[in-house]
């Protein structure tokens, strides 16, 4: 019992941090049509801002950190959109597929050829100790890592629902031609959406980076299973990313505990091919995306 | 024109709490063209959609020669003789007007086996010349239907709906944002295909004139029910419809 | 008809060129040479159903490692490399079929994702299942086969070997795109519920699709059991499925030629970018971003538009004729 509280804390822990770029994935998606398969790789890269602000800078890391946020934020929001997905727009989805998957391995490339081929080790927020309670050992890192998570999913959530620009936000993601005839400036909240991706990208990446070491490599993982959280929870909704990717961390971990470890990685695909089979809107979606 | 191609019988549809469309029958015979007029919400689109097979009516039934309709894939719907336009442009655009064209005829033809191991064309070509000759489109045949204006591109549409010799075809808003000298001719084509192949229109519009001049019954829906019935003149009079009208 | 001449002649100049080029080279230029031919043939397939039927896969190197080991089991067992190849296209073939079922249930850009975890499902089965497929060390000596007494065992000899299934592939590839069926694949592609409407059986074509598309890269993976003669799950991981994309995608998906012009720059250009070392994949990378934003129609879709402003014949007569009708 406590081994599985355990499992589950954990699994919780990583799963609001898959939420994070889960969330970010379905907002872009949302927002501009945009899928983007670089996402992985925009949870990878802040990490590497991190470090190349106070390992090779000499910044502190408590200003390198809020520094990476930001430079994120222009560079994987603002500079992301204006460069690639704004010129491509008319081409339509697929030459934006392409140039994202090519945007993956350019950054990847990047930071392996740049920065280093091998797994740095990342500065953790929190001390690593564990307290137990009855008999499950609960680590502060999985504590603090789920509560930041899921503050920035709720605060964003507020955001959203509670103010003018959140709402105008969603009014154009579901009806760009109606927003727009309200009087919303939808170019600019198009712009937001990727400003707030930009920023979720590196807030999960500051979570999740020191779990395992910053590596080129790490965005593979993490941008599949952003967005299979997005589509096992229902694409079109905040609180189907937030489940999606609690799901999908509990069970990596579960699995991880109790099945065929060589197996492990391919556990999420099962789930999504399941998922997409008995219930192609996900878990929390409405039937509304399907087509034909 | 005894014999019956489309028939409505007692089609209700509500979304949520609205009820789109109440208990809605009529029938259209062979020949007809049949104008299906309303304000805006008056419930025409749900009634198409119904006709059509895409929406499931809660109650009622529809049936186009002889077959029920209900959760009909639209390319069963095709074979079963039924056309139809879009409201909006529906062209393949990076495809030529005549590809488009013999597309629309070639799933009539054969099995699917045979149209891979089969002869490729099949009288398909001259088919689909002879529907590019009647909407006088020769001097397009060969260019990327994406090329062409939007009034070409609707009469390519229509091109495309007649050309498996269908029994019924559904117009949804031809006369849209067409010009009017291509609204005459689109018209003028419309009226001689029917006239020469006894072929029944059921059409949408929001263009009163056209719908006027085409059609010879027109029913005007209001709210969801069928509010008049009639031959365009009688409609032009009807006290009702004008209540409608200028009160939606 | 001119236009049929000019694409006629080409073609006998090109496989003119395909039989005399190769003589008297050395083993490594076969070697690329015929690896181009083996890539041509899988980014064939995956033209279809990304360039004509317009659906996105991202596995299609799972397939060619399928055919692959289904074709050194096959050939491994003692039996002809015909039967491995039949087999590999047939099993991919029935594969594609089940992967498209899930797809049709998602809006189409989402199937991507459906094929990527089947890339790497694959290649997980491929890594941990020893006893089939030998693991992490693979699967080594698959015999070159014979044909009526003459072998394929040298380099050259294996190139023309290969030239044959390369000239058989791109024509069957022409037909299926020249028939009816091709123009069903370009009409789901360019607006599924328009050919739905005129009797396109659009759930059926997309299946179809993905199965050819499918038992194309099985087909390469035949070759690729005879050709290497040592294959391993690290040649069929995820990258590799995203390569033949970009093959399809930069050579310009949608015409007949897109795949092989792709295949050659894609597997060329390493060699030409040599000098700049590791930085290859980065700049690979970068420049299809920048092709993606100014011809997402790909390297052919750049010629035509250069001999559009050479010839602006056609733009003409179209502008003439608009203004005659309206």
């Amino acid at each position: 019992m406590s081994e599985f509280i355990q499992l589950l804390l954990s699994g919780l822990s990583s799963g609001s941090i898959y939420a994070l770029a889960a969330v970010g994935f379905t907002l872009l998606w949302q927002a501009s049509q945009t899928i983007n398969f670089a996402q992985g790789e925009f949870v990878m890269i802040p990490a590497f801002f991190v470090l190349a602000l106070s390992v090779k800078l000499g910044f502190p890391v408590w200003l390198a950190m809020p520094l990476a946020i930001i430079l994120s934020v222009l560079i994987l929001g603002a500079l992301f959109k204006r460069l690639i997905v704004e010129p491509m727009h008319k081409h339509g989805t697929i030459p934006l597929v392409i140039a994202t998957i090519a945007l993956g391995i350019l950054l990847k490339e990047m930071v392996k050829e740049f920065y280093s081929p091998l797994g740095q080790p990342f500065p953790s927020l929190f001390p690593q100790d564990v307290f137990s309670i009855g008999g499950a050992a609960i680590s502060i890192p999985d504590i603090a890592n789920f509560t930041i998570a899921m503050g920035t999913i709720v605060a964003l959530q507020l955001f959203l629902s509670r103010t003018r620009t959140g709402r105008s936000m969603q009014a154009t993601a579901q009806n760009p031609d109606v927003a727009e005839i309200l009087g919303v400036d939808i170019k600019r909240m198009v712009m937001y959406t990727f400003l707030i991706n930009g920023a979720l990208a590196a807030i999960a990446s500051i979570l999740i980076t020191p779990v395992y070491l910053a590596k080129f490599s790490n965005g593979e993982v993490l941008g599949l299973v952003a967005f299979i959280a997005a589509i096992v929870g229902g694409f079109n909704q905040i609180r189907g990313a937030l489940v999606g990717g609690l799901l999908l961390g509990v069970v990596d971990n579960f699995s991880a505990a109790y099945f065929s470890s060589e197996y492990r990685q391919a556990l999420p695909m099962i789930l999504l091919i399941v998922i997409i089979l008995v219930r192609p809107q996900g878990l929390l979606g409405t039937s509304e995306g399907r087509t034909v | 024109m005894t014999d019956t191609v489309l028939s409505v019988r007692g089609i209700s549809k509500s979304f949520g709490g609205i009820q789109a469309v109440r208990d809605v029958s009529f029938d259209v015979q062979k020949g007809e063209v049949l104008g299906l007029i309303g304000p805006n919400g008056s419930g025409k689109s749900t009634l198409f959609n119904c006709v059509l097979g895409q929406l499931r009516p809660d109650s009622g039934q529809v049936t186009i020669n002889d077959h029920k309709v209900a959760n009909m894939r639209a390319s069963h719907l095709n074979k079963l003789g039924v056309g139809r336009t879009f409201q909006q442009l529906s062209v393949f655009p990076q495809m030529s007007v005549l590809d488009n064209i013999i597309l629309a005829g070639q799933e009539h033809k054969g099995s699917m086996a045979s149209r891979l191991f089969g002869p490729s064309d099949a009288g398909l070509t001259r088919a689909a010349d002879q529907m590019i000759a009647f909407f006088r489109l020769e001097h397009l045949r060969d260019e990327m239907a994406g090329s062409l204006s939007y009034g070409q591109q609707k009469l390519v549409d229509a091109a495309m709906a007649f050309m498996a010799g269908p029994s019924l075809v559904l117009l949804d808003e031809p006369a849209g944002g067409v010009n009017l000298t291509m609204l005459g001719s689109l018209k003028d084509r419309l009226e001689t295909y029917n006239r020469e192949h006894g072929t029944t229109f059921v059409v949408i519009e929001h263009n009163m004139e056209f719908v006027m001049s085409l059609c010879t019954r027109i029913i005007v829906l209001a709210e969801g029910e069928i509010i008049a019935e009639g031959a365009p003149e009688e409609i032009r009079a009807n006290q009702q419809v004008i209540d409608a009208y200028l009160g939606g | 008809m001119t236009r049929k001449h000019v694409h006629i002649a080409f073609a006998v100049i090109a496989l003119a060129l395909l039989i005399f080029v190769p003589l008297g080279q050395k083993n490594y230029i076969l070697y690329v040479l015929t690896s181009w031919l083996m890539f041509s043939i899988a980014a064939m397939g995956l033209n279809l159903t990304l360039g004509y039927a317009g659906q996105i896969s991202l596995a299609q190197a799972s397939f060619m490692g399928i055919g692959a080991y289904v074709t050194a089991l096959i050939t491994l067992a003692g039996y002809h490399w015909v039967f491995g190849w039949l087999a590999a296209m047939g099993l991919t073939f029935v594969i594609g079929l089940l992967l498209g079922y899930p797809a049709l249930r998602v809006q189409h850009h989402f199937l991507a994702f459906v094929t990527l975890a089947f890339n790497t499902i694959v290649f997980l089965v491929l890594r941990n299942e020893d006893w089939l497929t030998g693991g992490n060390h693979g699967l080594v000596g698959m015999p070159r086969p014979d044909f009526f007494g003459i072998s394929t065992g040298r380099n050259l000899q294996f190139y023309y070997f290969v030239l044959v299934l390369f000239v058989i592939s791109a024509g069957v590839f022409f037909w299926i795109v020249n028939s009816p069926w091709g123009r069903a694949f370009k009409a789901l592609r360019e607006n599924p519920v328009r050919a739905e409407s005129l009797g396109v059986d659009t759930r059926r074509i997309t299946l179809l699709a993905f199965a050819i598309g499918s038992a194309f890269g099985g087909g390469a993976g035949a070759i690729m059991s005879p050709l290497v003669q040592f294959i391993e799950p690290g040649s069929f991981a995820l990258i590799h499925s995203l390569k033949i994309l970009l093959m399809v995608v930069v050579g310009g998906a949608g015409f007949f030629y897109g795949p092989m012009l792709g295949a050659a720059v894609v597997i060329l250009l390493p060699e030409v970018l040599r000098f700049t070392d590791g930085y290859y994949l980065m700049i690979y990378a970068a420049l299809v971003i920048v092709l993606m934003v100014y011809s997402p129609s790909g390297l052919i879709g750049i010629g035509q538009k250069l001999m559009q402003q050479i010839r602006p014949r056609q733009e003409v007569r179209k502008d003439m004729a608009k203004g005659a009708q309206l």
